[in-house]
């Protein structure tokens, strides 16, 4: 970690977004994480992302669980409300927090031990049951705090830092979450800002459980030979599908792409993703296909990367629950105490 | 053998207890609910209790009411009449009637003189039978059974026949068929045993007018209630016996009125986690986002909460967790009642911990102390815990009616508003502004620029930044002392029943033992032992608490576990003198009897430790 302070002489030079914001005011306190760590990369992404989004930073709260990833919140956004709740747990007290108000944005962080291996229940039911929530892992292979341990997404065969062999099958978060009706799915790389920022912005508006798997090596435990979550192997087997452009509906379009080599998805709050196709067709609207490309590549020992499925119908928990559209917290005495009279009658049908 | 009369008939008018041994699943509890409610139409109180399996068809389930126009509504031991119709239990259900006590069975199929007692009443009728002759349809056979046994027993008790017929009438509302084939079944068994016995039993039941205003309800329909009075607008949840109807009834009564008159939209959220883990997880994540969030469950589920309420605690999120206990450990007894949850509740989770608990005796309280925890939960910003149990939860019991101020306000504890922050007020979530060790919090998404924090479980100094100071955590920790000091006055203080003479003799009780307690106190009076009761109805104890064991010379704690765990609380947290405190315990599963606990005091009065009672104090 870094002991300098952040200098802050700039700041008035630097650019501002739509309401008046610096990245600068996106930002948190200084990471204790270890330099060069993909998380402190992945924040930086959120950082941008929120900024070029325009999003007033008091109106998102973050969510983590336990261990190095979870830290991260405390490094953006520091102007937002955060709560780094416990162990592979981060799930349910996000889908509480959004029961509670359903006009935030929320944006959980986690890991892939967190997620994968303490939390999979948790993961899994935060996506089955359609929590509005921006949920991403920061996916490197291996418990940090704890010092170099497997975690559940951990290839078979791949070899830790101490020369050990992992024997385990691993869990692909993302095939999952496709399996499980998450309504935007996408994988991406922490040293790949310009395909990152784009899918974290989308997800942000995305109304519904959007999930992003981000391989995000671990400079101090996991980025040696033998290990496929290092940084030379994420890049030598990126396998993109897509580049994604989030246009806001206050944006002008600029069809500035050859024909053909694009594909527009709306979303329900009017923001536009904006898909560039790279090589072979790829329809990112195709779950069952997603699913298929997913597997087939990874037998072929590549990462596929990009925005990897969106559903345009998404739907999320408040609209299953019907749930009226003023946010639950800020419901009073006269909408929810049925009152004396009420109680009367209650207590008649009682004898 | 359809009647035999012994000398010795039990007589009793209005005081007696008839005990239903039947096969789940046939449809005798509505049958046999029907019967306690016509009672209590007659104007005499009952208290009937489900005595019930962990499954769900085929086994034996009894459902036992005790009849007392004096108003007694524990348990007080023992059967005067035993209706059994499970040849299953048959022997020991003809073997559990007292002396002189009524046997009403099925008498189709003849039994031998064996399988009956010499010193009972026996009423045997051909209730198969007369179905079999009366009624075509195969399910029509089988349920209208249980409705002519209730028609005979009318018969023998003197039931009055309107009142029962009134009732099928509105069970059966708007459905005509059902209500005149019920109300038939009814008028058979009614008609059979008044020609065949001579009716009225010396048993019975004599119009009167004591049932008051009071309403017959479950202590989780109550909950539920309480739960919508008191504001809860987030329900998360797992199913688990004994405390599932909780939510059930939360999720009728919130339908019912909290559904916008405009919109058709639901004025809260209910969701069925997918563990215990979840449910609070989402209960602590809607309560740190401003919301009034609760959760229902047993024993199992506290066990699994552990490590989120130490968050709750330690990061000071209000959550609200209903606890109807079961009988423990592991899975235990699910569908027995205990009160075996207070240490695990009052010290939840590892490292320093301590919770509130509040202690409702009846489905009144279920329903003022659930509204009321949501008000200490915000208050204190802390895990509260309404120690119910299955005896309460899943038994309709009499109970004052319901009462609302309708100038309430809910106190929604110490939030620091975009207006608050905006007037200049300083924020430091972890700090002790006011001296009662409860800090000020902020809501997500509440001013632009002021307030924002970071919440975690990890240690941090007063104004939320992560520290591993040891003088930041020891002021945290003493914060959280100081706090716990502040809820000995927020709970509610306990009920105090002084005996009629001076005595310097006490009883402490909490929950579900307070009928039973009630009855046993007027037992021990009758031979001249008195004792002053104390129910405790919340934790931390109050001054009061102290003070009342302090008074006494012995105090006798009655509890409904093996390892007396309210006594252990006293002990630990009011470091009395563990020998004055005198164990009663109750924990086989079944609710505690009014003869339980008068033959515990009074055997203990006769042991030589508790005589002469020399003051233990000048």
């Amino acid at each position: 970690m870094t002991y300098i302070a952040k200098p802050r002489l700039l700041a008035e030079v630097q650019p501002r977004n739509a309401i008046g914001f610096t990245r600068r005011d996106y930002e948190g306190r200084v990471s204790t994480l270890c330099a060069g760590c993909g998380h402190d990369s992945i924040s930086a992404a959120i950082v941008q992302a929120a900024w070029e989004l325009d999003i007033e930073p008091h109106r998102l709260a973050k969510l983590s669980g336990i261990g190095c990833s979870s830290k991260t919140p405390d490094y953006f956004l520091g102007a937002s409300h955060g709560f780094n709740s416990v162990h592979g747990r981060m799930p349910s007290v996000a889908t509480g927090a959004n029961l509670a108000n359903r006009d935030l944005t929320y944006l959980g962080v986690s890991g892939d031990g967190d997620s994968a291996s303490i939390g999979i229940g948790q993961f899994a039911h935060a996506m089955r049951r359609g929590v509005n929530l921006t949920y991403i892992v920061e996916n490197n292979g291996v418990y940090g705090l704890t010092k170099g341990q497997f975690s559940a997404t951990a290839d078979k065969g791949s070899k830790s830092k101490k020369g050990v062999l992992n024997a385990d099958s691993p869990i692909d978060l993302v095939a999952l979450a496709l399996q499980l009706g998450a309504t935007y799915v996408a994988r991406s790389f922490s040293g790949d800002k310009d395909q990152l920022v784009p899918l974290i912005k989308g997800a942000l508006r995305h109304k519904g459980p959007a999930f992003i798997d981000v391989l995000s090596p671990c400079v101090t435990f996991n980025n040696h030979a033998g290990s496929t979550k290092s940084y030379d192997y994420v890049r030598e087997h990126n396998e993109a599908v897509n580049r994604l452009e989030v246009i806001l509906p206050r944006d002008p379009i600029e069809a500035s792409y050859a024909p053909g080599s694009l594909r527009r998805v709306m979303q329900h709050d009017g923001s536009m993703l904006l898909l560039r196709k790279l090589g072979e067709d790829y329809d990112p609207t195709d779950r069952i296909g997603a699913m298929n490309h997913l597997h087939e590549r990874a037998a072929l020992g590549e990462i596929v990367t990009g925005l990897l499925y969106v559903d345009e119908g998404a739907e999320d928990l408040h609209r299953h629950l019907n749930t009226v559209e003023t946010p639950l917290n800020q419901l009073g005495e006269t909408e929810l105490c049925p009152g004396s009279a009420a109680l009367a009658a209650f207590n008649l049908s009682l004898r | 053998m359809t009647a035999i009369h012994t000398l010795s008939a039990i007589t009793a008018t209005n005081d007696f207890v008839v005990k239903f041994a039947n096969v789940n699943g046939s449809g005798s509890a509505s049958a046999n609910e029907m019967f306690a409610r016509s009672i209590i139409r007659m104007g005499v109180p009952v208290s009937p209790r489900n005595i019930f399996p962990s499954n769900i068809q085929g086994l034996p389930t009894w459902y036992e009411v005790r009849v007392s126009e004096a108003g007694w509504l524990g348990r007080r031991g023992g059967c005067d009449m035993m209706v059994a119709m499970n040849p299953q239990t048959w022997d020991r259900d003809v073997a559990e009637i007292d002396a002189g006590g009524y046997l009403f069975y099925d008498s189709t199929k003849e039994l031998p003189r064996s399988k009956f007692r010499d010193d009972i009443n026996v009423i045997g009728i051909p209730l198969t039978a007369i179905c079999a002759r009366e009624f075509s349809d195969p399910n029509q056979r089988k349920l209208f059974k249980n409705i002519l046994y209730v028609g005979a027993l009318a018969a023998l008790l003197d039931i009055e026949l309107g009142v029962i017929e009134a009732l099928i009438a509105q069970q059966y509302r708007g459905k005509d068929k059902l209500i005149e084939g019920n109300r038939e079944a009814a008028r058979i068994g009614h008609r059979y045993a008044m020609e065949h016995f001579a009716c009225p039993l010396p048993i019975r039941v004599k119009r009167a007018d004591a049932v008051g205003e009071r309403v017959f309800i479950d202590g989780n329909s109550a909950a539920g209630l309480g739960a919508v009075f008191g504001g809860a607008t987030v329900c998360a949840w797992y199913p688990i016996t004994p405390s599932t109807s909780v939510v059930e009834a939360f999720t009728s009564y919130c339908r019912k009125y909290r559904t916008d008159p405009d919109s058709g939209a639901a004025n809260y959220a209910i969701v069925q986690a997918e563990d215990e883990l979840a449910s609070i997880g989402m209960v602590i994540g809607a309560g740190w986002n401003g919301c009034r969030a609760f959760t229902a469950t047993s024993g199992p589920g506290i066990s699994l909460m552990q490590e989120f309420l130490g968050l709750s605690y330690f990061a000071e999120i209000p959550s609200v967790v209903v606890d109807v206990q079961r009988g423990g450990p592991s899975t235990g007894m699910p569908t027995k009642t205990q009160q075996s949850d207070l240490l695990i509740c009052a010290y939840a989770s590892h490292g320093d911990t301590r919770h509130v608990l509040l202690f409702p005796e009846d489905p009144y309280e279920c329903f003022t102390m659930t509204a009321q925890s949501f008000d200490l939960a915000e208050r204190l910003q802390t895990p509260v815990f309404l120690m119910t149990d299955l005896d309460i939860g899943m038994n309709e019991r009499l109970s004052a009616p319901f009462v609302w101020d309708d100038a309430r306000l809910y106190d929604r504890g110490k939030v620091l508003r975009a207006e608050d922050l905006e007037a200049g007020k300083l924020f430091g979530r972890y700090e002790d502004v006011d001296g009662d060790g409860i800090p000020w919090r902020t809501l997500p998404g509440g001013h632009p620029s002021k307030g924002a924090f970071f919440t975690r479980g990890t240690s941090r100094n007063a104004k939320a930044t992560y520290s591993e100071d040891g003088s930041d955590y020891v002021y945290n920790m003493e914060r959280l002392r100081q706090k716990f000091e502040t809820a000995k006055s927020l709970v509610p203080a306990p009920e105090l029943t002084p005996a009629a003479a001076p005595t310097r003799l006490g009883v402490i009780h909490y929950g579900s033992t307070s009928p039973a307690m009630r009855e046993a106190l007027a037992l021990l009076a009758q031979e001249g032992l008195q004792l002053d009761a104390l129910r405790v109805r919340g934790f931390p104890f109050n001054a009061e608490v102290e003070a009342f064991v302090d008074a006494h010379d012995f105090v006798f704690v009655v509890e409904q576990n093996e390892s007396a765990q309210l006594r252990t609380l006293l002990v630990n947290e009011c470091e009395f003198d563990p020998r004055k405190l005198v164990k009663v315990l109750h924990y086989d599963g079944s609710p505690i009897t009014a003869r339980f606990i008068a033959g515990a005091i009074a055997e203990a009065m006769n042991t030589p430790r508790l005589r002469p009672l020399a003051p233990t104090k000048a």
